[in-house]
């Protein structure tokens, strides 16, 4: 007799742990990857708080040095290419959550969309400005 | 009768980073993160750049918003993906700690900059 059943009780059913659920869908991969990015965007952040520092403390030449190594710059391209999806798939995100109407018209997503990439581009370009001038 | 609960709060926060992190980050680790260190680009003069100090309380609101969205991330998916959630109690204050922590030391960074 199998130990834990009740003769004649209910018996529950335990589905066994699937670790690897995540993997088993491309839809599912696709989402995890997405909250991934959430990774990049601590680690962009906490970059950008040693940069800030070095500025702080008047070291920011040894800064640079650190930064040019391989590995950082690595780190950073794989930041950028996480914290870039996470962009476009927020930005895909927003008609979806929020409808937008003008007297009884319903402003379409791809307008919403194409309004926060635009704003996207202009914040961009603004930053890139006063970064490169 | 309904128990009073963070939750909303917390994923208002998480959005408002979203937001911010979603318009700001990649520029910003692209320039100062790939460019500057090859070379591409000559690095800017930050010093000047954020010694305004509105720009001071935006980087530190930027940096609150931007770890407050990845610490709720990270809380879900490494409670979904390596089924944590019975350890919610403890990984909530953890992540959200240490966002507190990150943004109080972007105060101090930020107010240690003339």
């Amino acid at each position: 007799m199998t130990a834990g059943l009740t003769p004649g009780g209910p018996v529950a059913y335990h589905a066994p742990a699937d670790r690897l659920w995540w993997l088993r869908r491309r839809a599912y991969l696709v989402f995890v990857l997405r909250e991934l990015t959430s990774v990049g965007v601590a680690w962009s952040i906490a970059y950008l708080l040693l940069l800030l520092r070095a500025v702080a403390d008047g070291t920011t030449a040894a800064f640079w040095d650190f930064a040019a190594q391989p590995w950082v710059i690595a780190l950073n391209v794989l930041a950028l290419a996480a914290t870039t999806f996470h962009s476009v798939t927020w930005l895909n995100l927003a008609p979806k959550a929020m409808v937008v109407r003008w007297e009884e018209w319903r402003v379409p997503g791809f307008m919403i969309a194409g309004g926060n990439y635009s704003a996207w581009l202009v914040i961009s370009a603004v930053v890139a400005f006063f970064l490169l001038r | 009768m309904s128990r009073r609960t963070p939750e909303p709060y917390l994923w208002l926060l998480f959005s408002g980073g979203g937001v911010a992190a979603a318009f700001l980050v990649p520029v910003l680790i692209l320039i100062l993160g790939i460019l500057v260190p090859t070379g591409v680009v000559s690095p800017p003069d930050l010093g000047a750049l954020v010694s305004p100090w509105p720009v001071k309380v935006a980087i530190v609101g930027v940096v609150f918003l931007c770890l407050f969205h990845a610490a709720h991330r990270i809380r879900f998916t490494s409670e979904e993906v390596l089924r944590l959630a019975k350890f919610d109690v403890l990984i909530a204050p953890l992540c959200y700690g240490l966002a507190l922590t990150g943004t109080v030391v972007a105060g101090l960074i930020m107010a240690g900059i003339p």
